[in-house]
C-alpha cells in the first residue's frame, strides 16, 4: 500500500507490509514461497486481526474515510452487471456527489443511488468529497419514485461527510430537500435497502437513508454531527485530544449502532477493512443485498410500509412516567 | 394522553429567559434602541421600535396563539434519559437536569390540543430556551404523538419550531433518526388528507429544519428568523466567502420560493385561522 494511504494507527503494520513487500520482490521466484515470507505474512494477519478487531471510535472514523476505500461507483464495477446513470435531477443540474441509474445485481433491476467522493484529489473536486447539494436529493428523489412506478427495489449507498455547507447549498433549499426525501422515502411504495459505506454524515446521509432494511459496512460511521463538528462545539475546539473524545462520545460506531438497535445489521469487512480487499468487501455486500432483495420482494408493500413506519416509530431512549407529572414540581425536585 | 395541564392565560406573560435579559428597559439588538420591557412584552416580545420578534417562550407562545384557556397539554410524562452516557466537559445528565431547573419543563417541546379563534388544532411548540430547542428522543416523540394524534382526531397540526441547533447531539444518532420518524408520522397525516401548518421562528436550524420545519403543506415563517441547514461558521469555515446580505433569514428564505408568508407574530392566530378555513372539510 503507498504511503499516504497508510492511516496513522497503523505505524507496525506498514513496517510489515513494508518488510513483506521487500521480501516478496527479491525472492527468487523459482524457489516458491520461504519459510521467512510466510511467517510474516502469519504475524501480518495477526497483526491485523488484533487492531482491527478493536478500533477505536476515532480509528473507526479515519478507516471510513480511507482514500482507498471502495465507494459506490467501485461496487458498481465490482458487483453490477449493469449501470445505466440518470443525471437529470429537472431543475438545477447534475450533482457528482450523488450518483443515481438503473443497475443489474445478480438477477435483479434495481434502482443504484449511492454518494461518491471520488479517490484522487481530481475526482475529489468533482465530486466535492461526497457532499452533495439540493440537487442531489432533488435527483435521488426523482429516481426513487421512477423506480417506485416500474416495481423496482432502491439501494442507497451511503457515503458523505455531510451535506454541502455552502451558499449556493442554503439557496437552493439543502433543508427543505432533505426534509422532502425524508418524508417521502418513509411511504415511498417499494422496497429501500440502505447501506452505509464509509461515512454516514447526518442530515446528508439521512437523505437517502430510510428504507427498510439499514445496514452499516462494519467498519462505517454513522453520526449526527461530525467528531470535529461535535468538539468544536461542545470542547470549543477540535484538536488530535477532542476529536478522539467526540468520537467516542458519540457512539457512532457500527456496534454502537446495532446496540442502540438504529441498524438492523452489521456487514462484515474483510481482514484489516475493506480498503484491503475491495473485491472480497464487494462480494459480501452483494450476498447481502440479493438476501434482502429477495426477502423484501415478498411482502406485500401496505405491509412493507407498515413495518417501515414502525421501524422508526420505535426509535429513542426516554423515560414514561406512569403518574401525570406536575412539571414545575420535578424540576425544582430535581435541582 | 397522560397529565393533561392547563396553560391558563391568566399568569404573567414571560418568565426571565435566554434571550430576554431581566431588567425595566432593554436593548433591542437590531435596532438598538433602549425599550421599556413592559411594552415589549404587550406587543407579544416584538421591539415597538423597529418589530424585531425576540425570543418567545412556548408556554406564551401557546397563549398568545390558542384561544384563551383551551389548550390541554398532552404527555408531559415524558422525561429524556442519558442513552449513551454521554460526557463532554460536563455530563449530559448534569445538563439536563440545569435545563430542567432552568425553564420549569422536561424537555424542549411542549404539545397539545386547543382552539385558534374557535378551530380545532393539534399545536406543538420547540422551545429555543431548553438546549436551544434541539431535537433528541422526548422532542421526537413528542412532536411524533402529536402528528398522530391529529392524523387520529383528523385536527390541523401546527407545529411552531424554535431550534438553534437541530438534532441533540447528546443522544447522538438517536437525535437524528427522531428526524425519520416525525417525518414518517407527518407523512401519515398528509397521507390522511390532513392541514399541516409549520410556522418557522428565530431560529430553526440543521436537523428541525431538515426535518418537520420544513414539512408543512404551508410554511409561514416570523419575520427575521434565522433558517437553514448549515451554520453560518459551518458555511465560513468551508466557502471562506463573503455571506451574502441577509444570508438564512425568512426573508431570504421566500425570496428563494421555500417560505409562503412571513408573518408578524401579532398577525399569527388570525393568518392560520384564515388558511385552516381554506383548508377545512
Ligand atoms: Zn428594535
Amino acid at each position: 500500500m503507498p504511503p499516504q494511504s497508510r492511516l496513522p494507527f497503523e505505524k507496525d503494520i506498514a513496517e510489515m507490509e513494508d518488510l513483506l513487500a521487500r521480501l516478496e520482490n527479491g525472492a527468487d521466484p523459482s524457489l516458491g514461497v520461504s519459510e521467512e515470507v510466510r511467517r510474516i505474512r502469519r504475524e501480518l494477519m495477526n497483526l491485523l486481526r488484533k487492531k482491527y478487531s478493536d478500533l477505536s471510535a476515532w480509528e473507526t472514523v479515519q478507516v471510513a474515510r480511507h482514500r482507498d476505500r471502495p465507494q459506490t461507483l467501485d461496487y458498481v464495477e465490482l458487483i453490477f452487471e449493469d449501470f445505466v446513470e440518470l443525471h437529470g435531477d429537472r431543475a438545477i443540474g447534475d450533482d457528482r456527489a450523488l450518483r443515481t441509474g438503473f443497475a443489474r445485481l445478480a438477477d435483479f433491476r434495481v434502482m443504484l443511488i449511492g454518494h461518491q467522493k471520488g479517490h484522487s484529489l481530481k475526482e475529489n473536486n468533482e465530486c466535492l468529497y461526497g457532499c452533495a447539494h439540493p440537487e442531489g436529493y432533488r435527483k435521488a428523489l426523482n429516481k426513487m419514485r421512477l423506480a417506485a412506478k416500474f416495481h423496482l427495489p432502491v439501494i442507497c449507498l451511503i457515503d458523505t461527510p455531510g451535506a454541502y455547507p455552502g451558499i449556493g447549498a442554503e439557496e437552493r433549499g439543502q433543508a427543505q430537500l432533505i426534509a422532502t426525501n425524508l418524508l417521502e422515502m418513509s411511504r415511498l411504495p417499494t422496497p429501500i435497502i440502505c447501506v452505509v459505506i464509509g461515512e454516514g454524515g447526518s442530515g446528508g446521509a439521512l437523505g437517502i437513508g430510510v428504507g427498510d432494511r439499514i445496514a452499516m459496512l462494519e467498519h462505517a460511521y454513522y453520526s449526527v454531527i461530525s467528531p470535529e463538528g461535535c468538539a468544536g462545539i461542545l470542547w470549543k475546539t477540535a484538536t488530535e485530544e477532542t476529536k478522539p473524545l467526540a468520537a467516542a462520545a458519540l457512539k457512532l460506531t457500527a456496534r454502537d449502532l446495532f446496540q442502540l438497535r438504529v441498524i438492523d445489521d452489521i456487514i462484515r469487512e474483510p481482514l484489516g477493512g475493506a480498503h484491503r480487499e475491495p473485491r472480497e468487501m464487494a462480494n459480501t455486500l452483494k450476498a447481502y443485498l440479493l438476501r434482502y432483495l429477495r426477502e423484501l420482494r415478498n411482502i406485500p408493500i401496505p405491509e412493507l410500509l407498515e413495518q417501515r413506519y414502525r421501524k422508526y416509530r420505535r426509535i429513542g431512549v426516554f423515560e414514561e412516567l406512569t403518574a401525570p407529572q406536575p412539571v414545575a414540581a420535578s424540576s425544582a425536585a430535581q435541582a | 394522553m397522560l397529565g393533561p395541564r392547563k396553560i391558563s392565560n391568566s399568569e404573567s406573560a414571560a418568565r426571565p429567559k435566554r434571550g430576554v435579559p431581566e431588567g425595566l428597559w432593554i436593548r433591542c439588538p437590531q435596532c438598538k434602541a433602549t425599550i421599556f420591557r413592559k411594552e415589549m412584552e404587550n406587543r407579544f416580545n416584538v421591539c415597538p421600535e423597529c418589530d424585531y420578534h425576540f425570543y418567545m417562550p412556548a408556554v406564551a407562545r401557546i397563549r398568545q396563539l390558542l384561544d384563551s384557556d383551551s389548550f390541554e397539554e398532552w404527555f408531559t410524562n415524558l422525561r429524556p434519559r442519558d442513552p449513551l452516557n454521554f460526557k463532554d466537559r460536563i455530563l449530559y445528565a448534569d445538563r439536563l437536569k440545569a435545563e430542567q431547573a432552568k425553564t420549569n419543563m422536561l424537555d424542549a417541546a411542549i404539545v397539545g390540543k386547543g382552539f385558534i379563534r374557535g378551530r380545532p388544532v393539534v399545536v406543538g411548540i420547540t422551545d429555543f430556551a431548553f438546549m436551544a430547542g434541539s431535537m433528541g428522543s422526548v422532542v421526537g416523540e413528542k412532536l411524533t404523538r402529536a402528528a398522530e394524534e391529529a392524523t387520529r382526531l383528523r385536527l390541523p397540526l401546527i407545529f411552531v419550531s424554535g431550534s438553534g441547533g437541530g438534532a441533540r447531539m447528546q443522544e447522538g444518532i438517536l437525535s437524528l433518526m427522531q428526524m425519520a420518524k416525525i417525518s414518517a408520522a407527518i407523512g401519515r397525516h398528509d397521507q390522511a388528507g390532513c392541514l399541516y401548518i409549520s410556522i418557522l421562528t428565530n431560529p430553526t436550524m440543521g436537523g428541525v429544519a431538515a426535518s418537520f420545519a420544513l414539512q408543512g403543506d404551508i410554511t409561514l415563517a416570523e419575520p427575521g428568523a434565522l433558517i437553514g441547514f448549515a451554520g453560518k461558521r459551518t458555511i465560513w469555515n468551508t466557502v471562506r466567502l463573503e455571506l451574502p446580505e441577509g444570508f438564512q433569514t425568512s426573508e431570504f428564505l421566500l425570496r428563494h420560493g421555500f417560505i409562503d408568508r412571513i408573518v408578524h407574530r401579532k398577525d399569527l392566530r388570525t393568518e392560520v385561522a384564515r388558511i385552516v378555513d381554506y383548508c377545512g372539510h
